[in-house]
């Protein structure tokens, strides 16, 4: 009996950790790769951080329909839904 | 004490108890965790500083035997004249002003018991220890390939004076020459990273040297972005470059310095360069800390990049058996960035996330026609999975335009990701 409470306490305890906000979803971290997160790159891909999510969803929208020509987001949208799209729009748009 | 009489009692509670069985030690102790990397290439490097940013409270040691690191992306185009070994290279400095403590020695031992790594006569203790050791050669696979002959017929597969000298001999090569390239089978650093080699080596010899040519001897039939590479050397270098698979009798079994001769099932092929590019494996410090498996590679999970044969240590990038997930620059920094959270998270008793990684490989056929490979992944089945309907490669009826297009887009991914990285 005291064994389980205590186990029950630990999985409160270990909720709010597990489930930060500030995390970045799955796939969001990766952009950085070539969407530069500093400024001091000179490079013609814009950049994500900061920018409007409605605006990023929207464009991974149209790469996935192929509706906007690209050359390699049409290829890397298709590998999000548009859920997963959208939290990393929201957690691009909350980057400085 | 205060603190301590009111710490003892929080510790009588139950709900501490708990606390206490859920979390591993650091969160407890209230000291800093400790997490050492060794290797500071593009995986190692951006372990540390991602970490870092994550938690200022972590202490991350970066263990790299070189001062200075000499990047592979587009050394390639140093083989072929068209940069210098300079735009290659890059320093820790900015990594020390980010708070990582950089050690420039060689780690010579890992004990995965008590949670150290052995360097220069120190003992580092570690909560978490994260290997980027890239790969190294497998001196001897290739019989009479061992460090002596690269030294005569370089491999230039890990980037820096090898580069350089495959570079001087093409260079003091006399126009007429055969330039030979020996390309093992799968795996290997970089899979699309011969046949940019063999473009780039073919454009130097089709503007500087026309009466040459570069006969690549390949132990596969298949291989990365193949018909565009193809289709371009039909239309760029059909007199400068010979692909000769392991059907038509490609495969290289044996090499001799003294004469300069590669040597196939089927005959013998003189080169006045020769470019080994051997079989491999995981680095040195791989095998030491026992993480390699008999393929010489590090089989990891793929939530957490921890390795599935020694707890407490992960390893991400060329080193790792990482599924679907090719072994190139970008994935070993996306990896990078996975790792670096699940170990925040691991280091702290919480539960990390399932991840999803992307990695996009770009390929100059000549200094203005770019192709590229991507791919999204995620966990399945204890490997990393290429999502359904995502990836692929460039259009094989693109416009020369887009092909432009994507040579300007290599480098501008080139100074993105070292600028994030080292910069």
């Amino acid at each position: 009996m005291k064994a389980m409470s205590a186990i029950a306490v630990g999985a409160l305890v270990l909720l709010p950790v597990a489930a930060n906000a500030a995390d970045p979803p799955p796939g969001a971290t990766a952009c950085s790769g070539c969407h530069g997160s500093s400024a001091t790159a000179d490079t013609p891909v814009p950049k994500l951080q900061g920018r409007d999510a409605g605006e990023t969803v929207a464009a991974m929208v149209a790469f996935r329909s192929g509706e906007r020509p690209a050359t390699v987001m049409d290829r890397i949208a298709k590998g999000f839904t548009d859920d997963e799209t959208r939290l990393i729009a929201d957690w691009l748009a909350a980057q400085k | 004490m205060t603190t301590a009489h009111s710490r003892r009692r929080f510790l009588r509670s139950s709900a501490a108890l708990a606390a206490a069985a859920a979390f591993p030690l650091p969160a407890l102790a209230q000291k800093a965790p400790r997490v050492l990397v060794i290797g500071g290439g593009f995986g190692g490097a951006s372990v540390a500083r991602e970490l870092r940013s994550i938690d200022p409270k972590i202490h991350v040691t970066l263990i790299e035997s070189n001062a200075t690191f000499t990047a592979c992306p587009f050394s390639n185009a140093v083989i072929g004249g068209l940069r210098d070994l300079k735009a290659q290279q890059f320093g820790y400095d900015k990594l020390r002003a980010a708070g990582v403590n950089v050690v420039i020695d060689t780690a010579t031992a890992v004990n995965a018991t008590s949670r150290t790594v052995r360097l220069g006569g120190i003992t580092l203790p570690y909560d978490r220890l994260v290997l980027a050791p890239g790969i190294d050669i497998r001196w001897g696979a290739l019989p009479g390939y061992d460090e002596a002959a690269a030294a005569k017929m370089p491999h230039a597969w890990r980037a820096g004076d090898q580069t350089t000298l495959l570079r001087d001999q093409l260079v003091a090569m006399d126009d007429g020459g055969v330039v030979v390239m020996s390309v093992p089978a799968n795996p290997f650093r970089c899979p699309p990273g011969p046949y940019e080699r063999a473009s780039l080596i073919a454009h130097y010899l089709k503007t500087s040297k026309p009466k040459s040519k570069l006969i690549v001897l390949d132990a596969k039939d298949q291989f990365s972005k193949q018909r565009l590479f193809q289709n371009a050397w039909k239309e760029l270098y059909p007199d400068h470059l010979e692909w000769v698979s392991l059907s038509a009798g490609g495969k290289v079994t044996s090499v001799d310095p003294a004469t300069n001769t590669l040597a196939t099932d089927f005959g013998k092929q003189a080169a006045q360069v020769a470019n080994v590019i051997p079989p491999q494996k995981a680095g040195r410090i791989a095998e030491i800390a026992g993480v390699a498996n008999q393929t010489g590679w590090c089989p990891i999970d793929p939530v957490t990049f921890e390795s599935v044969l020694v707890p407490g240590i992960h390893v991400v990038g060329d080193a790792t058996i990482a599924g679907a997930m090719p072994k190139s620059a970008f994935s070993a920094n996306a990896q990078a960035k996975v790792c670096a959270a699940a170990v925040a998270k691991l280091l702290t008793g919480a539960k990390p996330q399932e991840p999803r990684l992307i990695n996009t490989c770009y390929s100059l056929v000549a200094p203005d026609y770019g192709i590229s490979v991507a791919g999204v992944y995620a966990p399945a089945k204890d490997m990393l999975a290429e999502v359904k309907g995502s990836g692929g490669v460039s259009p094989l009826d693109a416009t020369a335009d887009v092909r432009a297009a994507e040579a300007v887009y290599a480098e501008a991914w080139y100074r993105t990701i070292t600028t994030e990285v080292f910069g």
